[in-house]
Formats: structure tokens, C-alpha cells, sequence
């Protein structure tokens, strides 16, 4: 099978620092994939480099088999490929629907749209409201409430809901449990199963090894800028993982 | 783990039984002060609104009719007209997160372009003016290349553009200015902004029905467009605005261009207000711009505030301005007690921003 994410050869350096040495990564069409690693080994610069957020200094991305040099997110976003930052990327001082549509704002149809360029804030509401509570957040009182006024755990949801309303071929998750709480992890990982039924693939970059062997078909584990092996969740137990990504233990073979 | 795979964690088990409620907090803080302090979070633009009816009222007071009259009233809006076209420009920069110190200069360099193309060269008046509207909206989107492609501080950028348009007006004007007889007689529409209609004894000019309808026009392309939302999204935080699919450096070069536009429209309207065209006129347009965007409201740091604040903030300038003359105070007086508005409404900014959330 052809692997609908590719990146192969991957290096990016900044300054002397190595982020990404010689790095390859593939993701396969409807899985859910995991990455995991120490702090530092690289994952979010993995993550950047083919999402499009850093251009890697060498190396290639293959979406669908097709070569793409993203310039941009945004570049990333229109070939399909969403993505939730770990720092979230939402605009505090703007309202939840503003920060859901950033980027891709509905007009009002008829004139008012067209020459007057006026957003349809009733349908943009009305859509952040209705995936919000698809996600289960239902706490938040007032879908005009700036961002800055939600909890931490309610802006990751946010986020996540972002990009689960508007990730078409490839949806990346970068911590996306780290800072819920007990419901609203759960809440997340139906997210995450939901979208994988609907047969968009996940990248799920996260610390927590329960949740990691819960969802991940495929586990990458990156240590010191590298993919140093892919396990599968039901032949490793969470000690072996942890003791591969330490280095505490060298896979049988390479990947 | 390997008995039941893909259930999720036990210590989730009793989830399904959990509250489904939403939550509800009894807001136990009361008094007038929280809500007032509530009520100035969601409109920031209500406190200068305060100020300024206060202040016209304890004017009218101290003043009686000779205040309180719509001779003055109007008097006090062509006074503040250029101040308020040129705080327009300085707000959308401001709300980037940027910070313009050119505005005045290009205001008078673009009058100067106008007249002189006018009147050097023979070119029709309306061409003259559209040259000048053109150099305005070019220096401003070479500023915005500057800051968003070249990644220099607004500070920096505005400081030096300020020099460089300061001392080519002069350069190329000679220092000469163009008498206002002279332009009544030749090329009228140059004056077109000080067309005064008079109703009753109200006064008004072109200059300033401008000046209303530019910041209606912003206050709504700032609040119902798409590129207003990437304004204040920029200047909020500009890299999660760039990772949500904005793109920062064109909405940075579009807001310095638009605000070299304002600014030139201004120095269109500073002929009309002043009658001649003059080389050495609106020098201090930069200080009064950002002194109405800040008594307005308009945070600093971007991201915050809104183009009405700013009128309320050129107003407020232009009564105390008024008042005190007419009290017979020193000039001086304004000065201080500007200064004073202008720390005690950053003061304001921070209570209204810390307690209520």
C-alpha cells in the first residue's frame, strides 16, 4: 500500500543544533499513528517539516505519492492536511467561532457577501457550536467568548475541533490530550476514533503511553532526530516503548 | 491492557455515569463597580465615550452657551479632522501591533506632491491629486515591505521613513509654500476637503463629514470582513495567526499601505483645512495621532480595541483644547492635563484587562 504521507531523507538544522538527521516517515491511508519520543528528539520539528510550519533544509514530502514542497500551513492546509499545534495557535483577544473559521471565513451570500465582503457570523456561530458540542464542550457558555476567557483544556478542545471540522485528508495531533482533564481526554480520544471511521488518517504526537496503546494501529518512535523503529502496539508492551525511546534497549531490527 | 484492548483506560469506567450538567458559576462578585468593570471589558471604546461626554458636560457648565453651542461644537470637529484621519491610519498599524511615526510626515509630503505636481508641472489638478494619493499608499506599503519581508521593528521602520519623507517634503518643495489665493483661483478641488455647509449655526466641512465616514467605514471592515479579523488576529499573536492560515506579511503590507492612503487623503484634507499648501504644517501629526489612538483605547501591544475609541480619543483632545481656551488657561494646561489622560487611560486599559475575565 502507498503510504498518503511520506517524508523521506528529512534533515533540518538549527544552528548547530540537529532537529532532523536523515529522518524518514511514512503514514498509511485510515491508520492511526503515533509518535513518540524523549523531549527534544525532534518529534514537533517532524511534525513541522511536513505540515508545511518549518521548510526542512533537505529531504522530500510525498503526499499521495505526489511530491509538495509546502511553503506554508497554509499551503499544508489547502492540500488537506490540518494540524493542532502544541501552543495551540488560536488569537486569545478573538471570539471561538473567529478563531475556528481563521483563515477560511464564510461570506454572506447574495450582495452583502459579495460586494460588501460581509461575514455570515450567524452560520459561522452556528457551526462552531455545533462541532463544539460534537466534541462534548459543552461548558463554554458563549460561543462569542474570546478565547483568552477558556480554560486551558477548553482552548486545546477548540483546537482540536479546528482541525477535526476542516482536516480533509491528513489530520496531525501534536499533545492534543496534554492539558484536558479525565472526561475531556476521553472525549478526544473518540474524537480521534471517529475520525479514523470517517477514514482520515491521524498523526497522534503524545507523552501519554496508555492513550498512545489505546488508539495508535502503528507506533514511530524517534529518538536524537531519527525514526529509530516502528512497533505495533499489541506486539510491545508501554516498557519496551519507553525503554527504545530512552535508549535503555535496541530494537531487534531496523524498521 | 491485553484483556480489554480497546476500551478505553478503567479508571475511565465510571464516565458514563458522570454529571452531564453545564456547569454554572454563581457569580458572587457584586457591587457596581464589577459590572462597570464587565461592561468595559466587552466595549473598551465605552471609556473614552465616558470621558468625553463628561468632559463636554462639565464644559457646558463651566462655560455656559458660548461652549455649549453648535458653533463650537462643530468648531471643536475641524479642529480634531486631521488628527482624526491621521489617528485612523495610526489605529489600523497600532492594532498590528506596529507602531507608525510617519503618518505626519507622509500627510505633508502627499500635500506637497499634490500641489506642486499641480502647479510646477501644469498637470490637471485631479491628476495631482491622484499622484499624491498614489505616493502616500507608496511609502506606506514600502514601510509595510520593510516590517513584514525585511522583519525591522515598526519603531525603527516609521522612525527613519519620518527623516527621509521629512527631508525630501523639504527638498523637493524648496520650502516653498503654495499661496492659498493662488489655489482658490487655479485649482479649487485641491481645497475640496474645506467646502464648509453650514446649517444653522453649526459648521461643517467636507474635511470632517470625511473623517465620520472613514471611521464608520473601518469600524465596519474591521468588525464584518475577513481581513479586519486578520488584523486584529496579526496583532494579537502573529505566529499563531501565520499557523491558522493567515497570511501575516500580506495583511502587514495591506495595513501600511491602507494607513499611507489615510494619510494622504489627510494631507488632501489639510489643504482644505489650512487653505495653502505648506511644507512646514502638520509636524507634530505623528504625537497627536498616537496620543487619540491610546486616550482611545487602543491597546499598544495590538490586537485590542476598536476605531471608535479613536475618534472618542481625538475628541476628547480637541474639547479640552477648546475649553481651556475658551477659560482663558494657559495653553500649557492642555498639554499637562493630556498627558495626564493619556497615562491614566493605559492605567484604565490594565484594571479593565486584569479582574475580569
Amino acid at each position: 500500500m502507498e503510504p498518503i504521507l511520506q517524508g523521506k531523507n528529512l534533515v533540518k538544522r538549527y544552528g548547530k543544533v540537529t532537529a532532523l538527521d536523515h529522518c524518514d516517515f511514512e503514514l498509511y491511508p485510515g491508520e492511526i499513528l503515533a509518535v513518540i519520543g524523549d523531549n527534544g528528539a525532534g518529534k514537533s520539528s517532524l511534525i513541522k517539516a511536513v505540515s508545511g510550519a518549518v521548510i526542512p533544509d533537505s529531504g522530500e514530502v510525498y503526499l499521495e505519492g505526489k511530491r509538495v514542497q509546502f511553503t506554508s500551513p497554509l499551503d499544508a492546509r489547502d492540500h488537506g492536511i490540518a494540524t493542532v499545534y502544541q501552543q495551540l495557535a488560536l488569537s486569545p483577544a478573538l471570539s471561538i467561532a473567529d478563531n475556528l473559521f481563521m483563515g477560511r471565513e464564510l461570506r454572506r451570500p447574495g450582495w452583502r457577501g459579495k460586494y460588501l465582503r460581509q461575514l455570515d457570523k450567524p452560520a459561522m456561530e452556528k457551526f462552531a457550536r455545533d462541532k463544539l458540542s460534537e466534541l462534548g464542550l459543552m461548558t463554554i457558555q458563549n460561543i462569542n467568548q474570546a478565547v483568552e476567557t477558556l480554560s486551558g483544556g477548553q482552548r486545546q478542545g477548540v483546537a482540536v475541533a479546528r482541525a477535526a471540522a476542516f482536516g480533509s485528508k491528513v489530520i496531525i495531533l501534536d499533545e492534543p490530550t496534554a492539558a484536558l482533564g479525565v472526561k475531556e481526554s476521553r472525549k478526544v480520544l473518540e474524537l480521534i476514533q471517529d475520525v479514523k471511521s470517517r477514514g482520515i488518517p491521524i498523526v497522534l504526537i503524545s507523552h501519554n503511553m496508555p492513550h498512545v496503546f489505546e488508539v495508535a494501529d502503528r507506533i514511530h518512535i524517534h529518538r536524537l532526530g531519527k525514526r529509530l523503529t516502528v512497533i505495533k502496539p499489541d506486539e510491545y508492551s508501554m516498557s519496551d516503548a519507553v525503554a527504545f525511546m530512552t535508549g535503555a534497549k535496541e530494537p531487534a531490527q531496523a524498521a | 491492557m491485553s484483556d480489554q484492548p480497546r476500551s478505553g483506560q478503567d479508571y475511565e469506567s465510571t464516565l458514563s455515569s458522570s454529571s452531564q450538567t453545564v456547569a454554572a458559576f454563581a457569580d458572587d462578585r457584586q457591587g457596581l463597580i464589577h459590572k462597570f468593570q464587565h461592561a468595559l471589558h466587552q466595549t473598551p471604546s465605552l471609556v473614552p465615550l465616558i470621558v468625553l461626554v463628561m468632559s463636554i458636560i462639565i464644559f457646558g457648565v463651566l462655560l455656559g452657551s458660548k461652549f455649549f453651542s453648535p458653533f463650537a461644537m462643530t468648531l471643536i470637529l475641524q479642529q480634531v479632522q486631521i488628527v482624526g484621519i491621521l489617528g485612523a491610519a495610526q489605529a489600523l498599524v497600532i492594532l498590528t501591533a506596529g507602531i507608525d511615526l510617519s503618518v505626519g510626515a507622509i500627510m505633508v509630503f502627499s500635500s506637497v506632491i499634490m500641489g506642486q505636481f499641480t502647479f510646477r508641472y501644469g498637470i490637471p489638478a485631479p491628476m495631482g491629486i491622484f499622484c499624491g494619493l498614489a505616493a502616500g499608499t507608496a511609502i506606506g506599503a514600502l514601510n509595510g515591505w520593510l516590517v513584514s519581508r525585511v522583519k525591522l521593528p515598526p519603531f525603527i521602520v516609521t522612525l527613519g521613513m519620518w527623516q527621509i519623507v521629512l527631508a525630501a517634503n523639504f527638498l523637493y518643495s524648496a520650502n516653498e509654500t503654495i499661496r492659498s489665493q493662488d489655489i482658490a483661483e487655479k485649482a479649487p478641488s485641491l481645497q475640496f476637503f474645506g467646502t464648509t455647509i453650514a446649517v444653522g449655526g453649526a459648521r461643517l466641512t467636507v474635511g470632517v463629514i470625511f473623517m465620520v465616514l472613514l471611521v464608520l467605514l473601518l469600524a465596519y471592515i474591521l468588525r464584518q470582513t475577513a481581513w479586519g479579523r486578520h488584523v486584529y488576529a496579526v496583532g494579537d499573536d502573529p505566529e499563531a495567526a501565520e499557523l491558522s492560515g493567515v497570511q501575516v506579511n500580506r495583511i502587514l503590507i495591506s495595513v501600511y499601505a491602507l494607513s499611507g492612503l489615510i494619510c494622504a487623503f489627510a494631507g488632501w484634507a489639510l489643504i482644505g483645512r489650512i487653505g495653502s499648501v505648506s511644507p512646514t504644517s502638520g509636524q507634530l501629526g505623528n504625537i497627536e495621532s498616537i496620543t487619540a489612538v491610546v486616550i482611545g483605547g487602543i491597546s499598544l501591544f495590538g490586537g485590542r480595541g476598536s476605531i471608535a475609541g479613536m475618534l472618542f480619543g481625538a475628541l476628547i483632545v480637541g474639547v479640552f483644547t477648546l475649553g481651556l481656551r475658551l477659560l482663558g488657561a494657559d495653553a500649557q494646561w492642555t498639554y499637562l492635563l493630556i498627558g495626564l489622560l493619556i497615562i491614566a487611560a493605559v492605567a484604565v486599559d490594565q484594571w479593565i484587562r486584569k479582574a475580569s475575565v
